[in-house]
């Protein structure tokens, strides 16, 4: 049985609607923090800005803060609730993607380091045209997976899923170009090592903001995709049609 | 006698293999049954596989326990019952004129919510049905009460003291000798309504553990309110709601992922 956002409010105990409201609720406002810390580590990195680049850094605790206690609340609805079918698999979809945001935050955070790197050793280094153009990638994954998940939108879902894709390939290609430029220029090694290291966690958040997309599936559909290739996902979810 | 007692339980086979590949044990054909006219069950149409625990779960008056009782035909006991349809045990119709129903009875025993034992002693309580088969002899006695008081999980709390009054008994362990009662005459079937809802959470946890081992060699249909319990317990689920079955699956898809929405809402505690 599909299910809506507003399933979740329909119990006869409003107790128990409250404190799945407010699961809910703290994971989109866990998940628009971290959108913002990626926004924001990439225009610390675009516009050479090293105290933007230090703040994403530091807010990476107030992240990891949200995670603890967002578990912790999960938990505490698991053991006093026993939830089961929709209810239960949104308490495991919210404990499963609070880890997923945490982890985007800890990339986002590698790429404010690596963007200070960047500003100090004062160089404008190469790569940044392939940076610019994942990173929007990216960021409409991260921010279409949170909608997703707030309107317990399929459709959207599973094209976030399929635009990890993209990314995959464009990050293959941009790779392949610093590498060739690490070569022409032996001196630009270590700035476009740091580029690398920022396209790597470019393309990790990609990753996350696709299981993102996959709890979705599973907390509306019940039906687990995270080992499903996207190019089959829609055939998956279109099965489960009820 | 004693040669044809089954082995000792040892573990429980837990593992819910494929509905379709499990044989049945009662198949329920267009059941339909009114008392005084008014509709209890309309129309149901299940099977129930052997070896397994099937539970039975739904709102209060929504026939899971008439459901229940029409296997072992205490429904019977009620004049004003009228029934269609077809229940049939291995394959055989248990309302037939041919079929004796004392026999049906002790194929297919039930535990009732309250523990009921006999006003006389342990051993006495247990012994009661196999002497009433017309086992006289005192060797064969004590070894079926031993083994149906072990099957039961009780023997180790009681073997001191067989000759003391049943009653003595907590309330759990008056539950699990009304079970041992049962199982003394080797039932194929135990059928159990309601059996942990007068008891505290230790002594349900008892009873759940020995449903789950006798599975071994019985089938076992449990009507109960407590849906953790039934996922706990069971490994099938049919939900019924106004006498009729409205969702019967596996209980592990029943409670994370069930099909309609009227079963949701009942799982799930929802308006509906």
């Amino acid at each position: 049985m599909d299910i809506t956002s507003d399933t979740h409010s329909q119990h006869i105990s409003k107790q128990f609607n409250h404190e799945l409201e407010e699961l809910k609720t703290h994971l989109m406002a866990m998940g628009g923090l971290v959108e913002k810390q990626v926004q924001d580590a990439i225009e610390a990195l675009l516009e050479g800005d090293s105290r933007l680049a230090e703040r994403v850094r530091d807010n990476d605790q107030a992240v990891n803060d949200m995670q603890l206690k967002i578990d912790e609340e999960a938990t505490r609805v698991l053991a006093r609730r026993q939830p089961a079918a929709s209810d239960l698999r949104l308490v495991l979809a919210v404990i499963r993607a609070t880890s997923d945001l945490e982890r985007i935050g800890d990339e986002a955070s590698k790429i404010a380091r690596n963007a200070l790197a960047l500003v100090e050793a004062g160089r404008n280094a190469r790569g940044f045209v392939e940076v610019r153009h994942i990173s929007e990638h990216v960021r409409r994954m991260v921010r279409d997976a949170l909608t997703a998940f707030a309107r317990f939108d399929i459709e959207l879902a599973v094209k976030v899923a399929q635009e990890d894709d993209t990314v995959d390939s464009e990050y293959t290609t941009a790779m392949r170009s610093l590498m060739t430029f690490m070569m022409e220029d032996p001196r630009s090694i270590s700035s476009i090592l740091s580029v690398m290291w920022i396209l790597r966690a470019l393309e990790r958040i990609g990753d996350h903001a696709d299981n993102l997309a996959e709890y979705v599936i599973y907390l509306v559909k019940g039906l687990d995709v995270r080992h499903t290739a996207s190019d089959k996902l829609d055939d998956q979810v279109g099965k489960h049609k009820s | 006698m004693s040669a044809t007692l089954p082995s000792r339980v040892t573990s429980a086979s837990a593992a819910v293999t494929d509905f379709a590949s499990t044989a049945s044990c009662f198949e329920i054909e267009g059941l339909c049954l009114a008392y005084d006219g008014k509709q209890a069950l309309r129309n149901l149409t299940l099977r129930i596989p052997r070896q397994r625990v099937t539970a039975f779960i739904g709102p209060s008056g929504c026939g899971k326990s008439t459901l229940l009782r029409v296997l072992n035909r205490l429904h019977d006991l009620n004049e004003d019952v009228s029934r269609q349809g077809r229940v049939s045990l291995e394959g055989q119709d248990i309302h037939a004129p041919q079929v004796d129903v004392a026999e049906l009875r002790r194929r297919v025993g039930m535990v009732f919510q309250t523990p009921n034992p006999f006003p006389m002693s342990i051993y006495d309580n247990v012994a009661f049905g196999v002497r009433l088969q017309g086992i006289k002899r005192k060797r064969v006695l004590d070894e079926i009460v031993e083994w149906a008081l072990d099957s039961a999980a009780l023997w180790d709390e009681v073997k001191d003291r067989l000759h003391g009054s049943a009653w003595a008994l907590s309330g759990g362990q008056q539950q699990r000798l009304v079970i041992a009662r049962t199982l003394a005459v080797q039932p194929d079937v135990l059928l159990l309504d309601e059996p942990a809802s007068a008891l505290d959470p230790i002594s349900t946890l008892k009873i759940e553990e020995l449903i789950r081992s006798l599975k071994s060699r019985l089938t076992l249909v449990l009507v109960t309110h407590n849906m953790q319990q039934a996922a706990r317990v069971s490994d099938y689920t049919a939900f019924l709601q106004d006498g009729e079955l409205v969702e019967y699956a596996a209980t592990d898809n029943l409670f994370t992922n069930p099909r309609l929405r009227r079963t949701e809402n009942y799982i799930t505690g929802r308006m509906s």
